[in-house]
């Protein structure tokens, strides 16, 4: 019983082999890859594993305390920033196997030609709650 | 609680107890577990204006009819008429209680730990998918399925005869020792269940995971501060551990020791009786902990009870004896750099300490472990600096 996180990067993950864009795949092939994403998270629910998902737009501000009685200040886009997060899906699984297992399956995803894009994710555990005993 | 609200506590000891006739009559267990479900939301509905005279018989009742509302609905459905007809209907409710099987059933090695969890807790304990799903952190949608699948997955289960007592108690332990908070205090919950169970079934593992409950929860006030962080054990104010609670969890410690079948539970109690046995922390018998926990390593290969051995062995023999325990263990176990930081700080090897104390922040897999150790190594450092 532990939580993780599914990070889906814009950038800033490492590149997979025969990496196409998104803007050139066919518009049937960007469907499928939705349905695909839809899919995986009802099939989580259905197996009572399903936490959250949230997708974030690409365009962020930078956000700085300002001084007393001063606004925030306020800087960005961050257009040159390597990381860029695209969304997450959060899970609630047994074992790190199983999260690892179903991180590779959204991972699968079709994309260009219908084959899955190996896209890379990033599994992030949550910090817990400590146990109860200890000693 | 209003004075016209209606007693939770006493609807979810009867749960079991209502769920067991219902199958021993014949209603499979995912129905009549939903149907005994319907019957605990009537009860908080109906019961502050007519209170039953028989809660256990009102419950029944109510339980049965909408399990046979279900099962004719269904039988229209599918066109199986007779199979239901031929069900008992209600009578006098027996004095027998079959319960004890719903916990083999809930906590079947068929499922997997939250599913084996979740279930108990709703057909075991009467809690609603509602209060189960705010204690994990999950939508509620999520823990109907997670119940809904579980139920499917022991549905071709006999309930007619007794299962594996050691996996009712991990799945019980697991409540207990991994609750988040919520409205439902899980670690009370995990008793309750642990005490109706050692009520039912005579073995002193129930008893010896029923007293580690009750000493490990006796400290909980002290557990942490007002601002929410860890206090260790060391630094706890003894006078916030509940006495009342301690004095029980010896009681029946003392009672399963004297079997003399010793288990995992027991051993485990057994250190916590001996640090609730303890008046201040440096009158702690520890000596006699490193005996408890090498009974416990031959119990159970699990190399955590190591690790907490070389801690122990570090208060009972010195740091460097510690240290020398804690290297012959697996640098990666967690909290393997924390127990090396806290002896190495004993050692009087401070730069060596704040250094591992940072580290063992960065790898600590809980927030409140994890400011606790950064806490540590800048106290450390402050020291060092010549600040305190």
């Amino acid at each position: 019983m532990a939580k993780y996180l599914m990070l889906k990067h814009y950038r800033g993950a490492p590149e997979p082999e025969g990496f196409v864009p998104m803007d050139r795949w066919t518009p049937e092939e960007v469907t499928a890859h939705i349905q695909y994403m839809r899919d995986f998270a009802a099939k989580l629910e259905r197996t009572g594993e399903f936490v959250d998902a949230q997708a974030l737009a690409p365009e962020g501000t930078w956000v700085q305390y300002g001084g007393e009685g001063k606004p925030p200040v306020t800087d960005g886009p961050f257009a040159e920033t390597k990381d860029l997060i695209a969304g997450w899906m959060v899970i609630d699984v047994d074992s790190h196997q199983r999260a690892l297992e179903l991180a590779a399956e959204l991972s699968a995803a079709p994309g260009a030609g219908g084959r899955p894009i190996h896209e890379w994710l990033e599994l992030r555990p949550f910090m817990s709650e400590p146990p109860t005993v200890t000693e | 609680m209003a004075s016209s609200a209606v007693d939770e506590g006493l609807l979810r000891v009867l749960t079991p107890e209502v769920l067991a006739v219902l199958v021993r009559r014949g209603a499979d267990f995912a129905a009549a577990e939903d149907a005994v479900q319907e019957a605990l939301l009537e009860a908080v509905r109906r019961w502050p204006d007519e209170p039953p005279r028989d809660p256990k018989g009102w419950l029944v009742t109510v339980a049965w009819r909408r399990f046979l509302d279900a099962a004719r609905a269904d039988t229209a459905r599918r066109r199986r008429e007779d199979a239901v007809e031929e069900e008992p209907g209600p009578g006098p409710v027996p004095d027998t209680d079959d319960s004890l099987q719903l916990y083999f059933l809930c906590a079947h090695p068929s499922l997997t730990p939250s599913s084996a969890v979740a279930l108990t807790l709703r057909a075991v304990g009467g809690l609603t998918t509602r209060q189960i799903a705010a204690a994990y952190l999950v939508p509620e949608a999520t823990m109907a399925q997670r119940i809904s699948r579980a139920k499917r997955t022991v549905s071709g289960v006999r309930l007619d005869r007794p299962g594996d007592v050691a996996t009712v108690l991990r799945v019980l332990y697991l409540v207990f020792n991994e609750g988040y908070s919520g409205d439902v205090d899980l670690a009370a919950e995990a008793i309750r269940l642990t005490r109706q169970l050692a009520a039912r079934i005579d073995h002193p593992e129930v008893s010896g995971l029923l007293a580690l409950m009750l000493l490990h929860h006796a400290r909980r006030a002290g557990r942490t501060a007002p601002d929410g962080s860890l206090v260790p054990l060391a630094e706890q104010d003894r006078t916030r551990w509940d006495t009342a609670a301690i004095t029980e969890g010896v009681a029946v410690l003392q009672a399963a020791l004297a079997r003399d079948r010793l288990g995992e539970f027991q051993a485990q109690a057994a250190i916590a009786a001996l640090h609730a046995d303890a008046p201040t922390a440096a009158e702690t018998d520890w000596v006699q902990i490193v005996e408890w926990y090498d009974e416990l390593a031959a119990l159970t290969d699990n190399p955590v009870v190591r690790l907490n051995r070389a801690v122990a062995v570090g208060e009972a023999d010195g740091p460097r004896a510690g240290l020398a325990a804690l290297a012959a263990l697996d640098e990666s176990l967690p909290r393997h750099t924390a127990a090396r930081a806290y002896l190495h700080e004993r050692a009087d090897d401070l730069p060596t300490a704040a250094a591992l104390y940072a580290r063992a922040a960065h790898e600590a897999g809980t927030a409140a472990e994890r400011d606790h150790l950064i806490r540590q190594a800048a106290r450390i450092n402050t020291r060092l600096r010549g600040g305190r």
